[in-house]
């Protein structure tokens, strides 16, 4: 193990070590700290000038429901629910087919399919954009939660595949050969055989994936307009605008939009690093 | 319909052609509906987006052909240089990301009790949203009651508004943008050490390796993989920045924190009037400099398929 364990070294070493872990932690979340302690914090505070001194009043009650009843913010968390779960079902029902077929089959063009959603994936926005949005406004789907969530269930396509066509290249293929001798047929290797196998891909893509989009800005703006449609992203940008100098529920808005990929995080960890590290370990 | 119950009848031979065919059709019909809508939202836009940049368009009326001339201009645009040039300053310095995820992954590789929820606090940064991110370190650097301007107030600074200072606002931006990013890359390095082998540094430790020398000659040969998925998130994430500067400065003062990704935006729907056209050549320029980083990226998984 590199560094040396720290129960090999001296007592002095471990002590620090014990004391610096805590004080590590505090500098680095401090941004994520001070939000927190400020979402809580009074309108009077705000004015008086009280950014980082300790709350006159905890008014955690009264922030967090003067965003939800002053602004449309429970509208825009609706809405990214509402275009995350289809994207994170979408992207995964059809990376789990691309995925298997990329990865059990031999035939030629095969690699190429494979690169083509790997370089897919990494492409920036921008060239996608103008296109995007005219296709969007053709099928009439601009402004809508489909039309966003159609765009982004193709798009995390491409990641997607790549991390399935990896999975399923490291299962037993002879548990696949074994059904056919048996007489299976392709479509029930796929549903009965390969499918149960891939339940923590599946688990590790749909987190990622649920976090992607949910902490889309981007395409947010460029695919909607307007509270009835835009994402929490989005929204909370719009909010900021109108919040000027209102750091207590700007905070507070940015705790709410932040909490669902974080306990999503939190409840999945393992399953989250383990779609992050692709490839990170040989 | 009598074909469909021959099989259990004579077994080998007269199968429906769905049958005989199976292997070779399945996988055209596993991967149908993924190809179509990747070739539909991804795949064709490049080629349109290529295509439209030869044209000048407003996005609503006719489009007219005009050649080259958007990256003719383009050369001619200062703000196009201004952005490129913000690009590069953001490739370098998103670079900084490895070796502070690297230091971070070190410094947590313990086995202490409770580290385990430290190591997914310091991931935290990473999981919300850089538009919170950006909103929180705008309110960091407000140069009046920001916490960073208080901080270098004890050392007797003045105050600096740093996203309204264009010495400095990118560079504002970058640091915001790399706390997310060290994490990633701490979390690269961290499952990365994970996987070092415990023999080989026993062995150098018999032969008085320690510290750096260490660190240097064998534990980051090991580190490799990690490094080069560290590597490749961290460029395409610099080269993708878009959201902190929207959220941040809005590529403002005068356009100096903008990168082509945003110019690019501000340009094709801005209220300068919508340049798609000219939108469209500054997003192949970029798509370009991508293509770059995702060959070299394809290059090494083809040599890894070859091989394994």
């Amino acid at each position: 193990m590199f560094p040396k364990p720290i129960e090999k070294t001296s007592s002095g070493a471990q002590l620090a070590y014990k004391i610096a872990l805590p004080l590590v932690l505090i500098l680095w979340l401090l941004p994520l700290i001070a939000v927190a302690v400020t979402s809580v914090r009074s309108g009077g505070d705000i004015t008086a000038g009280n950014y980082w001194g300790w709350p006159t009043s905890f008014n955690f009650i009264e922030n967090y429901t003067a965003i939800f009843t002053n602004t449309p913010i429970g509208q825009y968390i609706l809405n990214s629910f509402k275009v995350t779960i289809p994207t994170v079902i979408g992207a995964v029902a059809l990376s789990c087919m691309t995925g298997f077929a990329l990865g059990v089959y031999r035939f030629r063009g095969n690699l190429l399919l494979f690169f083509m959603f790997v370089a897919g994936n990494f492409i920036p926005f921008q060239i996608l954009m103008v296109p995007v949005r005219d296709l969007t406004l053709d099928l009439g789907m601009y402004n809508t939660i489909h039309g966003l969530a159609l765009f982004h269930i193709a798009f995390q396509t491409g990641f997607c595949t790549l991390f399935m066509r990896n999975f399923i290249r490291a299962l037993p293929q002879e548990l696949i050969e074994a059904a056919r001798v048996e007489g299976v047929s392709e479509i029930q290797i796929f549903w009965y055989v390969v499918l149960p196998l891939m339940k923590p891909a599946i688990a590790a893509l749909s987190v990622l994936i649920f976090t992607f989009i949910w902490n889309d800005y981007f395409w947010a703006t460029v695919l909607t307009q307007g509270a009835d449609t835009q994402p929490i992203t989005a929204g909370l940008y719009s909010l900021n605008g109108q919040w000027v100098a209102q750091w207590h529920l700007v905070s507070a808005g940015s705790i709410v939009a932040a909490l669902p990929p974080v306990l999503m995080f939190f409840a999945m960890q393992r399953h989250f690093i383990a779609g992050l590290t692709l490839g990170a370990v040989k | 319909m009598t074909t469909a119950a021959l099989p259990d009848t004579h077994p080998p031979n007269p199968k429906s052609y769905w049958k005989r065919n199976q292997q070779r059709l399945a996988p055209w019909l596993f991967l149908a509906p993924g190809i179509a809508m990747f070739v539909l939202y991804v795949i064709a836009p490049i080629f349109q987006s290529i295509s439209i940049s030869f044209y000048a368009w407003d996005g609503l009326g006719e489009a007219e052909y005009i050649g080259i001339a958007n990256y003719v201009e383009l050369m001619d645009d200062e703000d196009f240089y201004t952005s490129l040039k913000n690009n590069v300053i953001w490739l370098v310095l998103y670079m900084l990301a490895l070796p502070a995820g690297l230091f971070v992954a070190l410094f947590l590789n313990q086995t202490v009790r409770g580290i385990r929820i430290y190591k997914s606090l310091f991931f935290f940064p990473f999981v919300i949203s850089q538009v919170v991110v950006g909103l929180v370190f705008s309110w960091f650097y407000d140069p009046s009651f920001g916490l960073f301007n208080i901080v270098t107030g004890w050392f007797g600074a003045d105050p600096i508004a740093i996203l309204a200072d264009e010495r400095y606002v990118t560079y504002g931006i970058i640091a915001a943008g790399l706390w997310p990013q060290t994490a990633y890359c701490m979390i690269l390095y961290l499952t990365g050490l994970n996987a070092v082998d415990p023999e080989q540094i026993e062995a150098a430790r018999l032969d008085n390796a320690k510290g750096f020398k260490m660190l240097w000659y064998v534990v980051l040969p090991q580190l490799k993989p990690a490094t080069f998925i560290a590597v490749v998130v961290t460029v395409i994430g610099a080269l993708r920045s878009f959201d902190l500067i929207s959220i941040m400065t809005d590529g403002g003062p005068y356009g100096t924190s903008s990168v082509l990704a945003f110019y690019m935006y501000e340009q094709a729907f801005s209220e300068y009037g919508f340049r798609m056209g000219y939108g469209a050549a500054i997003a192949v320029v970029l798509f370009a400099i991508m293509m770059i980083y995702i060959a070299f990226f394809l290059w090494k998984m083809y040599r890894d398929e070859r091989g394994g």
